[in-house]
């Protein structure tokens, strides 16, 4: 590992400050399970490193009547383990339990994984899915950027030089809401070599009367599966075989290597569209 | 992407290590797996894969098991660690140690620390574990020596005798 200064702020204004100061010769450090690993291989050499690991209100998550909001710093098991989240939304402990293994989870944090924006990244599948919100804070103070604006590449996102995510804010589902997330694993990793994210609220005849699919691991950047979701809206369980058909419609740059092919994703998209949807729909009933 | 630059100002951190209080000066870019192995000297604490995927570093982290070998023994500061050398109390194994012993959940013993790590941690979680409970808790763990299933035997030995 190349030297670094390290910094270890216990205010986010104190880390924005150094973050200004320092500019692009430094990143901050979240769980450090994205960033140590590319430290280690030099593909990241920042001068300086600053640590958020030590703002404690970064850390907080709630799961209120109208909103959760979970703090970027919240590891992915204190998503997992929340005592309130699995009443009030599934899919997001199904999603952190779902990530690397039990010392990952202890360790790496929501904001972290959103930021660095992994194509296999688990978490920007259920955020599409849940139409989150992302609380920014910059050099011009603070603005909230929407998950389907902020996934923008391989690897990129909305986030500007300078920029610290700091919280995510997903309005509570209604009564008669489900969701889930369905993943096939890399073996070694744990990553998604294909996931989806369902979110459906259905109306009283049991009818699909809102829908968000999010698609990780497939394409070069986490998508909403418009196509399916337009394919479903107003329509009951038997019409998801149908719909799930069109997970990976207008994926203009796939994931391909030596785990998976192309083809493959795509038709793994498809089979967990369905089975993610299906299952959401068993929730909401 | 590299910058010129000298960085890597010496570091004062302060840790509670089984127990006993420490306080080193290091580097910013060492390791928590080879601070304890090298500036501690507590060599209990395995490194196999150094890339996150073997679990041979796990240690106790304020409760929480990690792998030291992706944590920054900078991040550490002011945190209480537990290694394997701070399981057994007043010369008696652990019970998880204990287990492994009784149901040879090793054979060359180097997952061995790293595989107790995990499981104390699921024990702490799920004081009366499944055998599938006990399969996911040591999901980051390789072992290439038992093939696993006398490592989850010992688990089981240590939660019957836990919950006892
Ligand atoms: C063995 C292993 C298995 C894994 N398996 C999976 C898996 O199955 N699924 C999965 O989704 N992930 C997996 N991960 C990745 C893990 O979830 C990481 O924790 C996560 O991707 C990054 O979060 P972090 O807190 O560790 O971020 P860090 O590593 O600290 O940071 C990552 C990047 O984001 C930036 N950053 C961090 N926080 C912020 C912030 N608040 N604002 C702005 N920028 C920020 C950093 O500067 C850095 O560039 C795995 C990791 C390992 C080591
Ligand atoms: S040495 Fe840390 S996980 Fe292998
Ligand atoms: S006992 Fe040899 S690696 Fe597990």
């Amino acid at each position: 590992m190349i030297p670094f200064d390290y910094h270890a702020p216990k205010t986010l204004q104190k880390a924005m400050r150094l973050v200004r100061e320092h500019g692009d010769d430094a990143s901050v450090l979240a769980g450090g399970h994205s960033l140590i690993p590319l430290m280690k291989l030099r593909f990241a050499a920042p001068a300086v490193v600053i640590d958020l690991g030590g703002i404690g209100g970064l850390k907080k998550v709630t799961a209120g009547h109208e909103t959760i909001t979970i703090g970027a710093l919240a590891t992915h098991y204190a998503v997992e383990s929340h005592r309130l989240l699995p009443g009030k939304c599934r899919l997001l402990p199904e999603t952190a339990s779902e990530i690397g293994d039990v010392q990952v989870r202890n360790r790496g944090t929501v904001g972290g994984s959103i930021a660095h924006a992994d194509p296999a990244a688990d978490w920007p599948a259920a955020m599409l899915a849940l139409n989150a919100q992302f609380d920014i804070a910059g050099p011009s103070g603070e603005r909230a950027v929407a998950a389907s604006d902020f996934f923008v590449g391989l690897f990129t996102t909305a986030l500007q030089a300078g920029e610290v995510l700091t919280r995510i804010r997903i309005a509570t589902p209604p009564e008669n809401s489900g969701g889930a997330y369905v993943k096939m694993r890399q073996s070694a990793s744990g990553f998604a070599l294909a996931g989806v994210a369902a979110q459906v609220a259905l109306d009283s005849a049991g009818n699909c009367a809102s829908v968000a699919v999010g698609v990780t691991g497939v394409a070069s950047v986490a998508y909403r599966a418009h196509a399916v979701e337009d394919a479903l809206r107003g329509r009951g369980l038997d019409a998801i075989a149908e719909a799930a058909a069109h997970a990976a419609d207008g994926v203009e740059e796939f994931q391909e290597d030596h785990h998976a092919s192309a083809d493959y994703r795509a038709h793994l998209a498809r089979v967990f569209a369905q089975r993610a949807l299906t299952r959401a729909f068993e929730r909401a009933t | 992407m590299y910058s010129s630059h000298k960085g890597g100002a010496l570091v004062k951190i302060e840790v509670t290590i089984n127990g006993e209080h420490q306080s080193h000066e290091v580097e910013p870019r060492m390791l928590l797996v080879h601070f304890l192995r090298e500036v501690v000297g507590l060599t209990g604490t395995h490194v196999g894969c150094e890339t996150s995927l073997c679990g041979a570093c796990s240690v106790m982290l304020n409760g929480e098991a990690v792998k030291a070998c992706t944590v920054l023994a900078v991040q550490a500061h002011g945190a209480d660690i537990t290694t394997i050398e701070g399981l057994a109390q007043n010369g008696e194994l652990h019970p998880i140690q204990e287990g492994f012993w009784e149901c040879h959940g090793l054979q060359c013993g180097f997952c061995t620390p790293g595989m107790i790590i995990a499981a104390h941690q699921l024990l702490e979680r799920h004081p009366k574990p499944s055998e599938a409970d006990i399969r996911r808790g040591i999901e980051g763990n390789l072992c290439r020596c038992t093939g696993y299933q006398h490592i989850v035997d010992a688990v089981q030995y240590a939660a019957a005798k836990m919950t006892a």
